[in-house]
């Protein structure tokens, strides 16, 4: 199973009026792996994570999980948004948001039963979420609120998984419930994506990384690409490595590279 | 005379409430999603570009049958909303500006035509004009058929495609991400919405009409954190509404329709947004008094607290102490019945104050965990 390939993206080219955003990216992906997405503000790590669902129309490139492109293996993928991109005040509750992971699967004129209910209250179990399956979506925190989403991925059943920053501005309790849901994914031999910005927690949380710019600058183990020359490509010198919060600070001089010509000290190294 | 025996009894009165009811179920329960997707504006400009329409859908059949008028602002309102769509697609222009064009364009198209039509030597256009303010008193029953067959149809479609619309409303591009096909879903909505507007234009008309789907979905908000309760709750105001106004209007003399039946939902929405629990401003109102006096209490809590820390004895402490602590801002009496009723603190014999053991457990945890101690531990739950 590992051996086989998940995600593999050719050519993939998308252009906001003009502006590339994404440029030629090719991406394989095997079977199993936990890999991170890292860039700078503006790199495209979202614009991927869309492109890769239809979400947006590509200027060009093909998308294949699994063998197959994604327009025929949706079933296969499940998408955490960022959780800012939904108002929390809608009138729902926890539940039934879950609950709207089994939409697609449902299909039309079905609705939601004994069995999405089932579904959801397991993923909600997983999350550590099960006790507030009944609040309204208005009182969770932040955190809660991401749980919530990865509970509502969770039910689709997918094999490939692609999140949006699920540990953005989390708590460390949520942090720990991701990571280890991450981990079970894995274990499972799902493949997970996930759009990351803390550059010092990539090596403990992951085992693949793609470093992305516009262009993909490097993917692979985290151990062979997670380099720092390869941050400075990706970062144009300023590498944000300590402190994922913290301005984004100047690399440690290496060849008398300073931040403001950072790119001109790309080849010194 | 007496408004409700003729609602049971007088034919005419009886007609009006039942269609100004329809159209405010209708209107309620699609507006309920208007609202939810931020788009109370197009509501707006659906009714005013059907004006066109309803005055093109006469000229051209020369019929005044609601049947071809509600047809062609239908057509009108749905044009509209397309160009809409285009405009929003294929330009820069936000979309705000592409409904205001639109509304303003079609509407002064068809008040262009309404003058028009006005100036023929046939008779036969009178009345048309009270499509721009609505008019109930001259519905007839196969008026609030034409109502009633069309919203029963906008109505089962909020029953059969639920899940659609809602996930439309909620998360749309996680919709997509499922495989479901958002765009169609969205037309299909704004085409249900259509249709709930082009039914209440002869009796509330093309200017408030928008109203009536805000208003009554507006007011529901407020009471409410379930979507299939505020979709209800937003067609039993738009009711009540639409027969309250249809009513008073039909009674009295040279009262317009469309104006009283916005002017009873409006009612509606204040009373909502002042009484409801949660969400009103009463109700937030005392919440926040109540957190002050809280935030106070617990202030004289940690002086007290303070002070028992400086006499390791029993000591009863004067209020005139407590007072100066708190520089004579707050009113430490009131603080200190509130302790005393949460048993965190105790008066004694002499008037003098001391803090409970309770008291102090209390003024210990709050230490540790800060003024936002409450809120963390939730969050991290």
């Amino acid at each position: 199973m590992t051996d086989q390939t998940a995600i593999e993206v050719n050519d993939l080219t998308v252009a906001y009026r003009e502006q590339p955003v994404l440029w030629d990216i090719d991406l394989t992906v095997p079977a199993g792996v936990l890999m991170a997405i890292v860039g700078p503000n503006g790199a495209g790590k979202t614009t991927l994570i869309k492109a890769m669902l239809g979400l947006l129309k590509p200027a060009a490139g093909q998308v294949l999980i699994h063998g197959r492109p994604y327009d025929e293996q949706r079933r296969l993928v499940a998408y955490v948004p960022q959780r800012g991109s939904v108002d929390w005040d809608f009138p729902t509750s926890v539940l039934d948001v879950v609950q709207m992971g089994r939409y697609g699967a449902l299909g039309w004129l079905r609705r939601v039963g004994r069995r999405e209910r089932d579904l959801s209250m397991a993923a909600l179990g997983k999350v550590g979420m099960e006790d507030f399956a009944h609040r309204q979506i208005s009182q969770l925190s932040g955190g809660q609120q991401q749980r919530v989403f990865l509970a509502r991925a969770l039910v689709q059943d997918a094999r490939v998984y692609l999140m949006d920053e699920p540990f953005q501005g989390v708590d460390a309790k949520t942090e720990r419930a991701i990571v280890t849901v991450l981990q079970s994914l894995r274990e499972a031999g799902d493949t997970v994506l996930v759009v990351h910005h803390a550059l010092q927690t990539v090596p403990e949380y992951f085992d693949w990384v793609t470093l992305l710019n516009v262009r993909k600058i490097a993917a692979g183990p985290v151990d062979e690409v997670f380099t720092a020359e390869n941050l400075r490509v990706t970062y144009g010198g300023r590498v944000p490595f300590h402190g994922s919060d913290s301005p984004l600070r100047d690399a440690p001089p290496a060849g008398g590279v300073t931040g403001s010509s950072a790119w001109m000290g790309l080849g010194g190294d | 005379m007496n408004p409700l025996r003729d609602l049971l009894f007088d034919y005419t009165l009886r007609t009006v409430a039942l269609g100004a009811g329809t159209l405010g179920i209708v209107a309620g329960a699609l507006g309920t999603y208007a609202v939810l997707r931020r788009q109370s504006l197009l509501g707006d400009a659906i009714s005013h570009a059907a004006l066109p329409g309803i005055v093109l859908a006469f000229i051209l059949t020369g019929m005044k049958s609601t049947l071809v008028l509600v047809l062609g602002a239908a057509l009108a309102g749905w044009l509209g909303t397309l160009v809409v769509m285009m405009i929003v697609r294929h330009s820069r222009l936000p979309e705000d500006s592409a409904l205001g064009i639109v509304l303003s364009v079609f509407f002064g198209a068809g008040l262009v035509l309404l003058t028009y039509v006005q100036k023929l030597p046939d008779a036969s256009q009178a009345g048309l004009d009270s499509f721009l303010f609505g008019q109930a008193a001259t519905m007839l029953e196969r008026d609030v058929v034409v109502i009633a067959v069309l919203g029963a149809i906008a109505l089962l479609a909020v029953v059969v495609f639920w899940k659609e619309f809602k996930i439309l409303s909620f998360d749309p591009e996680f919709g997509a991400s499922l495989g479901m096909p958002m765009r169609s879903i969205d037309i299909l909505l704004t085409t249900f919405l259509v249709i709930a507007i082009v039914i209440g234009l002869q009796t509330v008309g093309v200017v408030l009409m928008s109203a009536m789907v805000i208003a009554p979905a507006a007011a529901a908000r407020q009471w409410t954190n379930s979507l299939s309760v505020m979709v209800l709750l937003s067609a039993l105001f738009g009711a009540m509404a639409g027969v309250t106004g249809a009513l008073i209007s039909s009674t009295a003399q040279h009262v317009p329709t469309g104006p009283t039946i916005v002017l009873c939902a409006t009612v509606l929405v204040l009373i909502s947004m002042a009484f409801a629990p949660e969400r009103g401003l009463i109700w937030a109102a005392v919440q926040r008094r109540q957190q002050r006096r809280q935030i106070r209490a617990d202030a004289v809590l940690g002086d007290l607290y303070a002070l028992a820390g400086h006499h390791e004895s029993e000591h009863a402490h004067d209020v005139t102490v407590l007072e100066a602590m708190r520089a004579g801002r707050t009113d430490v009496h009131r603080a200190l019945d509130i302790l005393e009723e949460r048993g965190l603190a105790r008066r004694d014999g002499t008037g003098g104050w001391t803090i409970t053991r309770a008291g102090r457990a209390e003024a210990e945890q709050a230490g540790e965990s800060g003024p936002d101690g409450q809120h963390e531990r939730e969050g991290s739950a």
